[in-house]
């Protein structure tokens, strides 16, 4: 990228930049004349000037052509071109009066023009220089991030070219402009008087020498402000990504205290910049004042010795007036140019790293690219980090794409760096890695992005739904182009059009980017069995079917999908209510209170939405406390909480607060243990009547967590059941219009949009204190989701997922078998597997490989697998055996055969 | 069966005698009570151990497995702790543990159990005496047997 600011504008904005110029010149004919008229009408048809006569006219737009000298003979002294319009003094004056007008209009117009024009040109080269920022980004060599946080990045990208949007449009109009606003009146001045000029013009000289050495100062701490702010921004990233740290390691306040300084670096910094503008525009200020003393006291003095006439002194006075306006303003223009000036080449400095990836190799390419086949070949391969340690010493090695390849020995012995090396993650630093006899660092990323895939320990998920993390393999180029009607068409193609000239990439971000085909599947629906057959293989069904187990759908969307589930659910009803499962399931019922919910879920029969209805509300919600007064439960219930409080009081008063027992206690934490120890100790003293509101909020809201066959504590008889029954009845009946949408009741032939997939096929209550419940009643689920063929539906659900920032709701080895499931689907050559699953054990690690062996193998097809391997007793399972130790190849060796007999290549 | 109830119940097993009756309040309320049906197994031999159990009404089978198939080496009925070797020694279950009719029993967390252990020693000591008596049992188990394989040999 061009080093200066001005280079990159003009570069990429030339004839815009020339074209508003050409439209500020011609403004300026209309804005001398809109100055101009007022003086006219004043003089004119206001003052009487040419109308001291009764009934005199004037003539209006007469203009008249002189004549040159030798022609005067033919032609007279001057050609009439257009001989003017007679009026009288009212006339007149609306005439003037109605020109200026217009040209007001005029003027007005071409600032709009002009303003807009700019913003379009700043806005667009912003653009193209974000595009190209983020474009560079993409091409950066994979170990420079190891140097650069992505906060950094972030605010780099985000806020520290913002300014020069503002700063492209008057980039050359302004200086040009003022420049020459400038120039005329100082050449007006020197005109009148040579010696006023002068001084004028010596001001003026020591003002531009004078500041710009001022300035100095200032440009190094506009650097150190930005590189400061830069750092700021990447610390609180890094607080960010080791929050986890942070907390573990009691090093929040150290946290503090790096921000305090940094903040206080900044002010600093900030402080010395305000003070120094401030000072220079004093400075300014104070020269721009110092001429007209100048000016009064000399030019009086001249005048008063005669060598001046006033007129003169006058028009120079006047002259001047005009003079500094323009010369701040470029002033400004210049300090503004300086901010973006360093703002820019800060940030060109960091986007353009040492051995970036040539553009050519990331371009798109339509259409399925050649597989890979033919022999990977090392010949004397050394790769180095970018600290310049050897990571691997001139390994030469061999193998065909379609081998199984184990690579072996101790961590960080070589190996990982040639499986990062064979994915393009590192460049060679000498010798040659090729396939098929062309060099891995040439081959374009279409090919090795599609025809090969990389599964390393860490595996970076978007955070989307499984599925779209598992089609993120499959988007290189868009498929289709999306359907749009006429109106959007057209909006789109504006879109394309201004995308191309800020220098964007045009392909739709709207169509369908993912390649099915290559996923061997003909459209959406059937890669879904694909999906499922890889996810198989790398054993992440069971997840996802747990996932979808948890998950909920939007019935509006699959409407038939929401009446399976009502169906399972009956199917389920009936199969339970026939075996001995029925022990252990409180099914939901409108007419019997559920033993194994909670009281709140009892009395509101439904799945609160939002929090209007959540158990924490419940004691504070003005309806819900009105239908336990009209059922009589509010003291019940009272009491009840009174007696929880005191019992929980009782056991865990004398525990320390992160007592083991404490995370059985559902009804409040250790920390709200001494408010109720007080709380107990003041009703049981006053009595609960004379509680206050508080008080007694507090205490009801514990037996809404309560259930009799885990908690024991032997408070629910009958009578109160019956109670809350009717409650429940009346708070369904009663419930205010503007409240239906805080709860979804309970309904035997609804689906429940606000609870899980296993809530609804379930519907109602897994039994406490039944040894293997939840296991039994999963397995029957299992049984009935399997007789009506809906386990799949299931999955599906489970596919939409979604995995959280980075995948952070998933552990390491599930995001990794998410990796390498991405990895299948694509159907690739080659697929590198990196010291993942070192977390599995070994039993695991075993199957996982056979299974993918077998997958890699099914179909007639011959994927080849590089992996290095995080136990060295697997590598009996491969047909090639790459031996690493300490960044050199020990041996290449055939395991089935004995080693000795095998040895394709002596050890180096 | 209320709370109350099971602290009675559990005031009157010799490992708990001397625990002051709130503390077993305290456990009998954060444990779990369980119901196995007959022909579940409580846990299996190789198990991964995270609780104990202590039998409050039914009887069980202990066996162990061997090359010819599970064999019982005890029976124990109300009041047994079961499972506290594993989470004592962090080890997999040793033995398995199959109820031969309707059983109650109430889940003991590892957790709880070695903080119980470690706060009280009167019921650390009654552990080691639990466990003293199992060792000196199969001692003598031990020794009868290999006589009974002398004599069998000679």
């Amino acid at each position: 990228m061009e080093k200066s600011l001005f280079r990159y504008v003009w570069k990429h904005s030339r004839p815009e930049q020339v074209w508003v110029l050409v439209v500020v010149l011609l403004s300026f004919p209309f804005m001398f004349m809109a100055l101009d008229l007022p003086k006219t009408i004043v003089n004119g048809p206001i003052q009487g000037q040419g109308f001291e006569q009764p009934g005199a006219v004037v003539t209006w737009l007469a203009f008249y052509l002189p004549v040159p000298g030798p022609l005067q003979s033919t032609f007279g002294e001057e050609v009439t071109l257009f001989s003017g319009i007679e009026m009288e003094r009212l006339s007149y004056l609306w005439a003037l009066s109605l020109a200026f007008l217009a040209f007001v209009c005029v003027n007005g117009l071409f600032k709009f023009y002009i303003n807009s024009y700019k913003g379009r040109m700043g806005e667009r080269l912003l653009r193209r220089l974000r595009y190209e920022l983020v474009d560079r980004l993409l091409r950066f060599p994979i170990h420079h991030f190891r140097k650069v946080r992505s906060s950094e990045i972030a605010t780099m990208v985000k806020d520290e070219v913002e300014p020069l949007g503002g700063f492209i449009g008057d980039a050359f109009v302004s200086p040009v402009f003022l420049g020459g606003q400038a120039a005329v009146a100082l050449v007006f001045i020197l005109i009148q008087d040579y010696r006023l000029g002068g001084i004028a013009a010596l001001i003026i000289g020591i003002q531009s020498l004078l500041i710009p050495r001022l300035r100095r100062r200032l440009l190094i701490l506009g650097k150190e402000r930005q590189l400061t702010a830069r750092d700021l921004a990447g610390r609180v990233g890094e607080i960010v990504d080791g929050m986890l740290e942070v907390r573990v390691n009691d090093t929040s306040n150290y946290e503090r205290a790096d921000i305090t300084r940094r903040l206080g670096k900044i002010f600093w910094i900030r402080f010395e910049i305000f003070q120094r503008k401030f000072f220079i525009k004093f400075l300014n200020n104070f020269l721009a004042q110092v001429t007209p003393f100048v000016f009064y006291l000399l030019g009086g003095y001249l005048t008063i010795r005669g060598t001046l006439d006033i007129g003169q002194l006058v028009a120079v006075i006047a002259a001047y007036k005009d003079l500094p306006s323009p010369i701040k303003e470029l002033i400004d223009w210049d300090q503004r140019r300086l901010d973006v000036q360093i703002k820019y080449s800060q940030v060109v400095e960091q986007f353009a790293p040492e051995g970036m990836l040539p553009p050519e190799l990331q371009r798109p390419i339509d259409g399925p690219v050649a597989p890979l086949a033919g022999e990977v070949r090392a010949k004397r391969l050394s790769v180095v980090d970018d600290l310049g340690s050897k990571l691997v010493e001139n390994a030469s090695f061999s193998f065909d794409v379609s081998d199984f390849v184990g690579v072996t020995g101790p961590v960080n012995s070589g190996g990982e760096s040639v499986g990062e090396t064979l994915a393009r993650l590192h460049v060679p630093a000498s010798g040659q890695l090729t396939i098929d006899g062309k060099d891995i660092s040439e081959l374009p990323e279409a090919i090795t992005g599609r025809r090969m895939a990389y599964v390393g320990p860490e595996v970076y998920l978007q955070p989307h739904s499984v599925a779209q993390n598992l089609f993120y393999g499959l988007r290189h180029v868009p498929m289709d182009t999306a359907t749009r009607d006429p109106g959007e068409a057209a909006e789109r193609q504006k879109r394309v059009a201004e995308a191309a000239l800020a220098g964007n990439l045009t392909l739709d971000p709207d169509a369908e980017w993912t390649d099915f085909a290559s996923a061997g599947a003909a459209n959406e629906d059937e890669v879904y069995d694909r999906i499922i057959e890889v996810v198989n293989v790398v054993g992440l069904a069971e997840d996802i079917y747990a996932f979808g187990l948890r998950g909920t759908i939007e019935p509006t969307q699959k409407p038939e999908l929401a009446n399976e589930i009502v169906r399972v659910r009956q199917a389920l009803r009936s199969r339970i209510g026939s075996s001995q499962l029925s022990q252990l399931v409180a099914p939901f019922d409108a007419a019997t209170y559920n033993q194994q919910a909670t009281i709140g879920e009892n009395l509101l029969f439904g799945t609160p939405v939002g929090s209007t209805f959540a158990t924490e509300n419940l004691a504070t919600n003005t309806y819900f406390l009105e239908v336990l007064d009209q059922a009589s439960l509010h003291d019940p219930l009272l009491e009840m909480g009174q007696s929880i409080a005191g019992t929980v009081v009782e056991l865990f008063a004398d525990l320390p607060p992160d007592h083991p027992f404490f995370e059985q206690v559902s009804f409040m934490s250790a920390d709200d243990l001494p408010e109720y120890d007080a709380i107990v100790k003041r009703t049981s003293t006053a009595g609960l009547t004379n509680a206050s509101a508080q008080d007694r909020a507090k205490l009801l809201s514990l037996p809404f967590s309560y259930v009799e066959p885990r908690h024991r504590l032997g408070l629910l008889d009958e009578d109160l059941e019956k109670k809350i029954i009717e409650a429940r009845r009346r708070f369904r009946e009663k419930l205010p219009a503007a409240d239906t949408g805080a709860i979804e009741f309970y309904q035997a032939d609804r689906y429940n949009t606000a609870s899980s997939l296993k809530d609804n096929f379930l519907f109602g209550r897994v039994a406490y204190g039944t040894a293997e419940a939840e296991e039994r009643v999963s397995a029957a689920i299992q049984e009935v989701l399997e007789e009506l063929d809906l386990v799949s539906s299931v999955f599906e659900v489970g596919l939409q997922f979604n995995v959280g920032v980075g995948g952070k709701r998933l552990n390491q080895s599930q995001r990794q078998q998410i990796g390498l499931a991405r990895a299948l689907l694509k159907r690739p050559d080659l697929i590198v597997v990196n010291r993942a699953f070192a977390a599995l054990e070994d039993g695991s690690q075993i199957r996982l490989l056979r299974s993918i062996k077998t997958a890699l193998r099914s179909d007639g097809r011959r994927i080849g697998l590089f992996w290095v391997l995080s136990r060295d007793e697997l590598a009996g399972e491969f047909e090639h055996v790459l031996e690493f130790d300490q960044g050199r190849m020990v041996r290449q060796y055939k395991p089935q055969i004995t080693v000795a007999e095998d040895e394709t290549e002596p050890a180096q | 069966m209320k709370l109350e109830d099971e602290v009675e119940l559990l005031r009157r097993i010799p490992l708990f005698a001397k625990i002051e009756p709130s503390r077993l309040k305290l456990l009998a309320f954060t444990s779990d009570r369980m119901t196995f049906e007959p022909g579940q197994e409580m846990f299996h031999q190789g198990d991964i151990g995270d609780a104990a159990y202590l039998i409050l009404s039914g009887e069980a089978d202990i066996l162990v497995d061997t090359s010819s198939g599970p064999i019982t080496v005890a029976s124990i009925g109300r009041n047994a702790l079961v499972g506290e070797i594993s989470i004592l020694c962090d080890a997999p279950r040793n033995a398995t543990v199959r109820p031969k009719g309707k059983l109650e029993a109430l889940k003991i967390k590892k957790e709880h159990f070695l903080r119980l252990i470690t706060e009280f020693p009167e019921m650390a000591i009654e552990v080691m005496r639990v466990l003293a008596n199992r060792v000196s049992a199969t001692n003598d188990e031990l020794s009868l047997a290999k006589r009974q394989l002398k004599e069998l040999a000679g």
